[in-house]
């Protein structure tokens, strides 16, 4: 039998039960040894985030979900129907599968054209149909006028939208993104995303999307899985996951110690700088002001700022005569070792920073518990990110 | 000139390349795509020709249809005659003699084709099969072509293999290089000279083609490209 690719476009409006479940274990191997990759997790509809270093096994895991490549025992079902299950010994092909996958490279088919590689998936569908379909689908991802241009011939971004069209026009039942948009810059970077978004509104499928650009789990995330050496080591929403519990991996894959909810307050456009409000509405948590770069933004709108730890300065007098716009007068609330780096955090009325010292520094300055101190933020180590 | 034997040599070079194509792209599939432990023992066994003495295969082809042999005994059962010695005969002889000049182009092209690709086609629903017709097939047109040609060429000059199981009768198994042969042997030189340089020039021009095509026609499609060989002498 052939497959099912396409239901009619009508099961758009149905409610359907799209959930992808994923309980596996395998064996894989990166250059840094073997690993055994060993999950268990929902996606809803909607975007999941798996985040991860190179060789967590974020690939591996796409590849068991799609069919590509066998897990060792567990099961993966989606919208209630077993793909995968070693227990029933049930292993659906990779191509009767409906699952859609675009992987980094993209593998575009070099010899179509961009019209043919959309229209490439519908194979059961007549050709009229096909060529409705797929140039529907051509138009949402306004890449119409390169319908008879090949692969070659056009730009990277255009590319990752074939891909994407190529992937999507098939109605798949789930869509797995890896690193999609890892090559693009940001402004193609973010339209892409809003096309995407735009189109699962309407389908409401599960969309695995990987990424180890810290930047676009905010951008993106109704939730985020952090993988570590095969291993789930968080999941949640992205705030919670990245922010709250500290992890080093989180820490380490994201680039920011320090992640807060912000409000712009006002714009300097002459300057270009503008000034953001830290701190959510919870009751306990404070309040404080930070100059940062001037991002297209409106006074109002929320985003998240990330700071590294090392960009962040420690003053045990209040400074004079210095370039940073931001000195934040605070308390050590603590001083933990880590290795040969001393990781302060500081309340700075009510919000927590984290400022990386040398030991030197630490015993130079006397600092302690409970010691009064100024955190020294430039306007330009304030890393701006879309909520 | 012996034009008989010039057309009677073209006529077998394209009827056992285009043989080639249907026999030889299911075995190179096999080949590229096969996981069997044992697949090197398959390797070996169609790049013999190309080592292995053409009076060596010629002998065996000639044991092999000969009337004590089933294939022999079917076949003239069959039409009432012989497969040694007849243009048949040598139509098969040829094949085998050909199989690596047409397989091997074929498995490198198919396997040159990037797994990706695969990959991807499996996930928009394709079977392996319809994945090979319309992904690894176009694809491979340059292999396919130099396949063609290589064995095209190939079957043009061969001796050994013919002489064994086609003898040389006029007409019927006579093919151009045993006329230059027979020439030689009878002092005939200019006429061998002609008939040589003739066999000579088309062979290079089939091979031109090839590379030709290969170089700056077939599968250009500016995407994984491979950039050019650069010598140590550079």
């Amino acid at each position: 039998m052939a497959v099912k690719t396409v239901p009619a476009l009508q099961t758009s409006t149905q409610p359907i039960s799209s959930e992808l479940e994923v309980r596996i274990r395998k064996r894989f191997a990166n250059p840094e040894g073997s690993f055994k990759l060993n999950v268990h997790f929902r996606a809803l509809a909607g975007f999941t985030i798996l985040f991860g270093a190179s060789g967590a096994g974020k690939t591996t895991l796409l590849d068991c979900i799609a069919g590509l490549t066998e897990p060792d025992e567990g099961r993966i079902a989606v919208g209630g129907e077993d793909l995968y299950d070693s227990e029933k010994k049930r292993d659906v092909a990779a191509w009767k599968r409906r699952i859609g996958y675009v992987h980094q490279d993209l593998a575009l088919f070099p010899h179509l054209t961009a019209e043919e590689n959309v229209a490439y998936g519908l194979r059961t569908l007549s050709a009229a149909e096909r060529q409705t379909r797929s140039r529907e689908m051509l138009g949402l991802f306004g890449i119409d006028r390169l319908r008879d241009r090949r692969p070659a011939q056009i730009s990277g971004g255009e590319r990752q939208r074939v891909a994407l069209a190529r992937a999507l026009v098939t109605e798949p039942r789930a869509l797995l993104l890896d690193e999609p948009l890892a090559a693009l810059d940001r402004p193609t970077k973010s339209s892409l995303v809003g096309d995407l978004r735009k189109w699962n509104q309407h389908h409401r499928i599960p969309i695995l999307f990987v990424t180890h650009n810290g930047e676009e789990v905010f951008a993106l995330g109704n939730e985020v899985i952090v993988l570590d050496a095969g291993r789930i080591v968080a999941q949640g929403q992205p705030h919670q996951v990245m922010r709250a519990p500290r992890l080093e991996t989180v820490a380490n894959l994201s680039g920011f110690e320090n992640i807060f909810d912000a409000t712009v307050l006002a714009l300097h456009e002459d300057r270009g700088t503008m000034v953001c409000q830290l701190g959510t509405c919870h009751a306990g948590s404070g309040q404080l002001e930070l100059e940062t770069p001037l991002i297209r933004a409106d006074v109002g709108s929320r985003l998240r700022v990330g700071v590294r730890a090392g960009d962040l300065l420690l003053a045990t007098g209040k400074p004079r005569g210095l370039s940073a716009r931001n000195v934040l007068p605070g308390k050590i609330r603590r001083l933990e070792q880590r290795d040969v780096i001393i990781a302060a955090v500081v309340d700075c009325g009510g919000i927590e920073f984290e400022v990386h010292l040398t030991l030197a520094a630490r015993d130079a300055l006397q600092l302690g518990p409970g010691k009064r101190v100024w955190v020294v933020v430039k306007t330009h180590s304030c890393h701006l990110m879309g909520v | 000139m012996n034009w008989e034997a010039f057309w009677l040599t073209v006529r077998l070079a394209a009827i056992v390349s285009t043989l080639l194509i249907a026999i030889g792209i299911p075995i190179a599939y096999w080949l590229t795509y096969s996981r069997w432990r044992w697949k090197f023992l398959i390797e070996a066994a169609v790049a013999l020709p190309i080592v292995l003495p053409p009076t060596v295969l010629g002998f065996y082809v000639l044991v092999a249809l000969g009337s004590r042999s089933p294939l022999g005994r079917w076949w003239e059962s069959l039409t009432g005659h012989t497969l040694a010695f007849t243009f048949e005969g040598l139509v098969i002889g040829s094949l085998l003699y050909s199989l690596p000049f047409a397989v091997q182009p074929f498995a490198a092209s198919f396997g040159a084709v990037d797994a990706k690709l695969l990959r991807a086609s499996a996930s928009l629903g394709h079977s392996p099969a319809q994945t090979f017709r319309r992904i690894v097939l176009p694809l491979s047109k340059a292999g396919l072509v130099t396949g063609f040609a290589l064995s095209f060429a190939h079957t043009l000059g061969e001796f050994g293999v013919v002489l064994m199981v086609g003898g040389n009768i006029p007409g019927v198994t006579r093919t151009i290089s045993i006329d230059i042969y027979d020439r030689v042997q009878t002092g005939q030189y200019s006429a061998a000279n002609q008939t040589a340089l003739l066999l000579l020039i088309v062979s290079f021009v089939v091979l031109s083609i090839v590379y030709g095509l290969n170089r700056y026609g077939l599968n250009r499609y500016g995407l994984n490209r491979r950039p050019g060989v650069v010598g140590p002498w550079r």
